[in-house]
């Protein structure tokens, strides 16, 4: 048996422990304790030989290995390893279209224009073969968002690992998402007119109209309600502080009128998602305690005159301006690069930030964002054991090798659909 | 002039007309270079008799005193649509696209269209006419501007007093092309640049065996084609991109075109003298862009401003450097604009006389009209009778005389009355300024520092004057006696009682013209030209160095060594040692301590730098290549050297399952599309199955293109080959043949001269292709995207296939359900060349870390990593003998690193191709504050411009167009 051969039974054999294991993962019923290892908290903090335990899917220790506390349970060596939080990924459509251009599979987008009423969770698809290979590489957690319209709908967030969507779900409604109007538009060239974004006519109106709108909404629900409006009702924790509003938006002055406007309406909990040049209004965010979900590093700078890597540094500027920072998915194959989420962050780590702090974005802050820090987001005593054990660094694509996973407590499959075929092709040349 | 000698005439007797003129004492341009003072010039019927110092006028000659006037050709404009609408396009809205020609009887394509006569298209336009004629113009060459090929155009006088009969000078004026589609036509062919090129060569051939009566059938298209190959050629291009590759068509049949530019060939004024084309060129100056929005101004790139501020000079960059150019009004919204703009052009540098020979002398030239352009004996009596200085703002155009008639623009008996004067009323005292020019002069009136309500006119020499002063009318009217410096008349006041008013001329101190006279002639600043012309771009080239490079980590991809703590020397382009301790002896010394050097990452499947990637409108289209459009400057060639990418090949789309050529480049950026294309370059095609290829996924109405299901994608590669095999077999054995640049192609691929990189995701059609290569004797080269190739490794592997592979790009449609990250680990372990691949520009900046996931998902060793993005893809390109590997003796194409390339912590620092450095960490930051500091300059002086009263248009942010293969 060559070096080849001897690595692919290797990958069998762990592929084999894997196996025969159901998913979703079962209730924990027995204790776990993680022994050795970099545990990297989520807050920023690391304990090198860490010493994790939990129970009942809670966390119930978090130290060093040094102590001399009873181990609990099974105990797994993560010594050489590192230990992560699970990973939330905010604002990504996963769950809500299979295959992008088989339209019969495709439930992110709802016609018209002002949605509140329309609700992610309910064509949240568990079984998605999309969704499973989120948990190979650490994604546990996501925001499903509709797309579309000026309000796209009300997002919720779950776990990725469920039998259904009353499984999944972790926050019931989170948000209402809202597309700001744009600033800039884009000439229509088949009718002749040039295809360079120009400033947007529309904008102002289209701004007061979406105002109005909400205010029309906040008027009915300070009324008596007879004749029930379903997108008024569905917008009643914007105003009562149980939701919030995710404003998807860029610009210096866009950013500046949403957030003006909006605190105007009596909204109470906003955020501004993209967010591109927020650096610039750093003060207004931080006196309203504002977030920006900022967006996949992995883009294109949005001008000629850009520097190349400034897409790579916005989580930078962002952090050092002092705004809490959180990490989205939205655009293009956003669904199948939710992934790579842990490398978004990984990119944002070479280009500035601390990589704990880059880590922090898509685990505390995320969960601080989206509403569920009290439950996850960090590796701490008292919440959810959603967690994972990689061999190397998991926020870079070299070494985010998964070899044990927990949602609440509940040890993961790591198989998926893919995992199968590359067992199954591998197989037939082995056995041919 | 109004009827021809031989016809009856009924409405009253025959009566001779007189048509003779002597115009004497003026300042007469026979041609821009020859110029006559105190001369005459004499026409009749139409036509110049004499022109000269001492010509003797005939009797029953009418003389003009032309004393102080100037009298200069006419202008041509040599590149017009005058009188000839653009047809109206065929909505496609909600059809099915059309593949076939809609004319009978003609070439397989519509948009190829050479029979087209303009001259009965041709319906003179009285407005448009008037309006040219108050340029200047007294010729225009017109014609139907409608597709590629577009028939002659016809060159009409711009005399409205006569019929076509006399008017038209010439209707077989010239052969006009493009590379727009015609409007009157769906059909899909061409969609694209590269694809309007193949279909203008292959007309060429077609003519040329049509012409020697090999063809079966008549066509007409081809029979005018022919017919027209002794017109002159102009080529509508717009832009110096479409120069050069117009020029490039031509150059292959042996016609020079004569080609319409598009403003902007300062750029790369070198490689448009390089042409030897002359140019025509239009005078569409930009407006300066309203910055007054500080967010707003920040969408603008520094190209756009830099354009704005760098076009006025395009005319007379090209007459610095000898290139000859017609100067048209081609292009201008409004016409009007054009005195103005050819007023700036003189002010960026145009001298005078190139100015004049470009409306003139040049134009004839291109049309091969002496008759025109010039006031030589014999040529049309088309003339402009000015004040002075043509060029000049302050110059009165009086008459525009074309073929003999008058069109009076400004009268020329008008007198000059501007000025300040005393004005005499009943004793009271006013001052009266009169300015303007012509019947437009005009006058305001002050009582000492207070001005009084007025109303002035001046009309056939009477002056009339309404005032108000405090609700109390005075009417004056009168005329100007003594030259211009006195006026007087009669004035009735309020109460109706009549006076007599006069008004004198004070004498001016003339300072404060000076003054401005000097600051209108300095020359405007233009900042410089960088290699390519936007932000990022080089001002000097990079230059080929002897670089040593000192103790790095070396990563040669040559049998996976590693080398540690080595050195690399770099000299005349090459890889010349490596090593420990090399002498650093006249090399440039660079520290790789802690550092990581690699061969340049190669990217096998890139859609970036290129002006187009998909030629849809045949299911075949081994006819087109990307080399023919190249885009040296796009940006994202510098983004890519900033991710450590020194080779790509830009390959056709996937919109057929034939595609078109490659191009191979090095991202040397700076360098011309020519420049960039390797020397020798492998020959490569795109092939492609799959949903694309059957239109899956263009809508219900893409149902009618053969192929539409995977079965007929077999059938259309069988077929091809087919027919390639026996037209190679045809062309072997000396018989005549059509020649066909699509077969041609195949017949390379069949001969094994040309390599196949195939777009593919199942593996039935995978193995499909494979059976029809052998089955024709060859091989494919690549599977590109292969995403099933860890289906068929095993089969792929047999038939010697390489694979290039997305690392975990899947769920994006239905062939790629089965996508799966471990491919390029199953593929490599079954002996597979592998590649990593990036069909996209954003990726392919980020290769290492795509090479990088091979090893999470499948488990290979970093070396055999790194390998599928530099020795990998050079195999699979034939470059493995240049480049790819840190190997003595291979193209110098290397990448320093920060760290272990495969990290997502690591930066290329310097990106060095043959030699030169293209990319470096520092010299980056200095571009960045160099690009601040210019826009802020151009900001500024754009800010001047709208607060002096310019007009100004909205920001606009330019929108770069990002190509995969399904971009069509």
């Amino acid at each position: 048996m060559n070096i080849k051969n001897l690595y692919i039974a290797l990958c069998f054999l762990f592929i084999g422990n894997s196996f025969a294991q159901q998913t979703p993962a079962p209730s924990q019923t027995s204790d776990v304790t993680i022994e050795g290892g970099t545990a990297h908290l989520g807050n920023g903090k690391v304990i090198e030989n860490a010493l994790i335990m939990f129970s009942n899917g809670k966390i119930t220790h978090v130290g060093n290995a040094n102590s001399k506390i009873a181990r609990r349970g099974t105990v797994i060596n993560a010594s050489g390893k590192h230990i992560y939080p699970g990973l939330i990924a905010a604002n990504t459509s996963l769950g809500l279209a299979e295959i992008d251009a088989v339209r019969a599979t495709r439930d992110f987008d709802e016609i018209g224009t002002m949605l509140p009423h329309i609700r992610s969770i309910i064509a949240y698809n568990t079984e998605s073969r999309v969704v499973e290979t989120m948990r190979p590489n650490g994604v546990f957690i996501a925001q499903v968002t509709p797309r579309g319209g000026r309000i796209s709908g009300t997002s919720s967030v779950v776990q990725l690992d469920a039998w259904n969507w009353e499984d999944a779900v972790m926050k019931k409604d989170d948000a209402i998402h809202v597309n700001w109007p744009n600033a800039l538009s884009r000439g229509r060239w088949w009718l002749g007119e040039d295809p360079a974004l120009k400033p947007n006519k529309n904008y102002q109106k289209n701004v007061d109209k979406l105002v109005s709108y909400i205010k029309e909404a906040k008027n009915y629900l300070n009324g008596n309600r007879n004749s029930k409006s379903l997108p008024y009702e569905a917008m009643e924790g914007l105003f009562n502080g149980k939701q919030k509003m995710f404003i998807h938006v860029g610009g210096q002055k866009p950013i500046t009128d949403a957030i003006t406007v909006m605190k105007e309406t009596g909204i109470k909990n906003i955020v501004i998602v993209h967010g591109q040049e927020a650096e610039k209004v750093a003060d207004l965010l931080k006196s309203n305690n504002i977030p920006v979900v900022l967006e996949r590093a992995h883009r294109l700078p949005n001008l000629e005159d850009e520097d190349y890597d400034l897409p790579f540094r916005s989580a930078k500027i962002l952090s050092d301006a002092g705004i809490l920072v959180g990490l989205g998915m939205e655009g293009d194959m956003e669904r199948m690069s939710t992934r790579n989420l842990p490398f978004y962050a990984g990119t944002y780590a070479a280009y500035g930030l601390d990589k704990e702090k880059a880590l922090q974005i898509i685990t505390e802050n995320n969960a601080k964002i989206l509403g569920i820090d009290n439950v996850t987001g960090t590796i701490q005593v008292g919440k959810d054991a959603t967690l994972f054990i990689s061999k190397g660094d998991a926020l870079d694509m070299r070494t985010n090798i998964l070899t044990d996973a927990f949602i609440q407590g509940r040890k993961l499959s790591l198989e998926t659909h893919q995992t199968k075929l590359w067992k199954r092709y591998s197989n037939k040349y082995k056995n041919n | 002039m109004s009827a021809q000698e031989y016809f009856p005439t009924n409405s009253g007797v025959k009566t001779s007309k007189n048509s003779s003129y002597a115009f004497t004492n003026a300042t007469i341009y026979v041609t821009p270079k020859q110029k006559i003072k105190k001369g005459t010039l004499l026409i009749k019927d139409g036509k110049v008799v004499n022109v000269g110092k001492s010509v003797s006028i005939p009797k029953g000659t009418e003389v003009i005193d032309a004393k102080g006037k100037t009298i200069y050709p006419s202008f041509v404009d040599v590149y017009s649509t005058f009188g000839i609408a653009k047809p109206k396009r065929e909505s496609g809205f909600n059809k099915p696209p059309q593949y076939d020609a809609s004319r009978k009887g003609y070439y397989w394509n519509d948009h190829i269209r050479p029979d087209v006569d303009a001259s009965k298209e041709l319906k003179f336009d009285a407005k448009k006419a008037k309006e040219l004629l108050k340029l200047g113009f007294g010729v225009v060459n017109t014609h139907l501007d409608d597709g590629i090929m577009q028939g002659n155009g016809v060159l009409v006088a711009l005399n409205p007093n006569s019929s076509a009969a006399y008017r038209v000078l010439n209707e077989r004026s010239g052969n006009y092309l493009s590379f727009s589609k015609s409007r009157k036509s769906r059909q899909a062919y061409p969609t694209s640049r590269m694809g309007a090129m193949a279909l203008l060569r292959q007309a060429y051939l077609d003519a040329d065996w049509y012409a020697k009566g090999n063809a079966k059938n008549k066509d007409l298209a081809l029979e005018a084609l022919n017919k027209n190959k002794d017109l002159p050629q102009i080529f509508n291009a717009g832009d110096y991109l479409n120069d050069m590759r117009a020029d490039k068509v031509g150059d292959e049949f042996g016609i020079q075109y004569t080609i319409v530019g598009g403003g902007d060939e300062y750029e790369r004024v070198n490689d448009i003298k390089k042409t030897n084309a002359t140019y025509i060129i239009p005078l569409n100056f930009r407006k300066a862009y309203d910055v007054s929005n500080p967010f707003l101004a920040n969408y603008i790139s520094l190209s756009d401003m830099r354009k704005w501020n760098q076009e006025p000079s395009n005319p007379g960059i090209l007459a610095k450097n000898n290139i000859p150019f017609a100067l048209t009004t081609h292009d201008l919204k409004s016409k009007k604009d054009f005195s103005k703009n050819l007023q700036k052009a003189i002010k960026f540098g145009l001298d005078k006389t190139t100015a004049l020979e470009a409306l003139t002398t040049l134009p004839a030239k291109i049309l091969k009209n002496n008759k025109i352009g010039n006031l030589n004996t014999g040529s049309y009596a088309n003339f402009l009778i000015t004040s002075g200085d043509v060029f000049d703002s302050k110059t009165t155009l009086f008459e525009n005389w074309v073929q003999g008639q008058k069109n009076v623009i400004n009268p020329m008996d008008i007198k000059d009355i501007t000025g300040n004067y005393m004005l005499y009323i009943n004793g009271n005292n006013y001052d009266l300024e009169i300015t303007g020019k012509g019947a437009k002069q005009t006058g305001t009136i002050k009582k000492g520092d207070k001005k009084v309500n007025s109303k002035f006119s001046f009309k056939d020499g009477w002056i009339q004057i309404a005032m108000n002063e405090d609700g109390k009318f005075t009417r004056l009217t009168g005329k100007t006696i003594n030259a211009s410096n006195v006026m007087q008349g009669t004035a009735i006041d309020n109460s109706g009682n009549e006076s007599t008013w006069s008004a004198s001329k004070k004498v001016v101190k003339s300072d404060k013209k000076k003054d401005k006279k000097k600051k209108d002639s300095e020359t405007p600043e233009v900042v410089a030209v960088s290699y390519p012309n936007i932000g990022f771009g080089n001002h000097t080239k990079p230059q080929q160095e002897t670089i040593l490079i000192q103790n790095a980590t070396v990563w040669t991809s040559d049998n996976n060594k590693v080398l540690e703590n080595t050195d690399v020397l770099l000299k005349n382009g090459k890889i010349a040692q490596i090593g420990k301790g090399l002498s650093k002896r006249g090399a440039k010394v660079i520290d790789g301590t802690g550092k990581f050097l690699t061969a340049g990452i190669i990217d096998e499947h890139s859609h970036i730098a290129t002006s187009a990637v998909n030629e849809a409108g045949h299911n075949s289209t081994a006819e087109v290549t990307i080399e023919d459009v190249v885009d040296p400057n796009d940006i994202n060639i510098y983004r890519n050297l900033a991710g450590g990418v020194t080779s790509i090949q830009i390959l056709h789309g996937s919109a057929n399952p034939i595609g078109g050529r490659s191009a191979i480049i090095k991202l040397k950026w700076g360098e011309n599309a020519d420049g960039m294309i390797y020397k020798n370059t492998p020959k490569f095609i795109k092939f492609a199955l799959g949903e694309n290829v059957k239109q899956s996924n263009w809508g219900d109405l893409q149902t009618v293109r053969f192929p539409q299901t995977r079965m007929g994608v077999e059938q259309v590669y069988i077929d091809y080959f087919q027919r390639a095999k026996e037209y190679d077999e045809k062309k072997k054995s000396g018989k005549p043949y059509r020649k066909d640049i699509e077969l041609e192609t195949l017949a390379e691929i069949i001969n094994k001269e040309r390599f196949i990189s195939c777009h593919s995701y199942v593996q039935s059609e995978i193995n499909m292709l494979m059976k029809v290569a052998e089955k024709f004797n060859f091989n494919i080269n690549t599977f590109t995207h292969i995403l099933e190739g860890y289906k068929v490794a095993d089969k792929m592997k047999k038939h010697g296939v390489g694979g290039s592979t997305f690392s975990d790009w899947w769920a994006y449609k239905y062939e790629v359900n089965d996508a799966i990250p471990y491919n390029a680990a199953i593929m490599h372990n079954q002996g597979v060349t592998v590649a990593i691949n990036s069909d996209d520009a954003e990726m392919s900046r980020r290769l290492n870390q795509e090479a990088a996931k091979t090893i999470k998902y499948g488990g290979m060793s970093e070396q055999e990593a790194w390998n599928t993005v530099t020795i990998n893809p050079a195999k699979l390109l034939h470059l493995d003998d240049r480049t790819g590997s840190i190997k003595v003796g291979k193209d110098a194409d290397v990448v320093l690193w920060s760290g272990n390339p495969l990290s997502v912590y690591s930066k290329a620092e310097k990106t060095i191709i043959d030699g030169a450095i293209y990319f470096d960490l520092e010299k980056d930051l200095a571009k960045r504050k160099a690009i601040k500091a210019e826009r802020a300059k151009l900001i500024s002086m754009m800010l001047k411009e709208k607060i002096k009263g310019a007009k100004t248009q909205a920001p606009a942010k330019k929108v770069k167009k990002l190509f995969h293969c399904d971009t069509e």
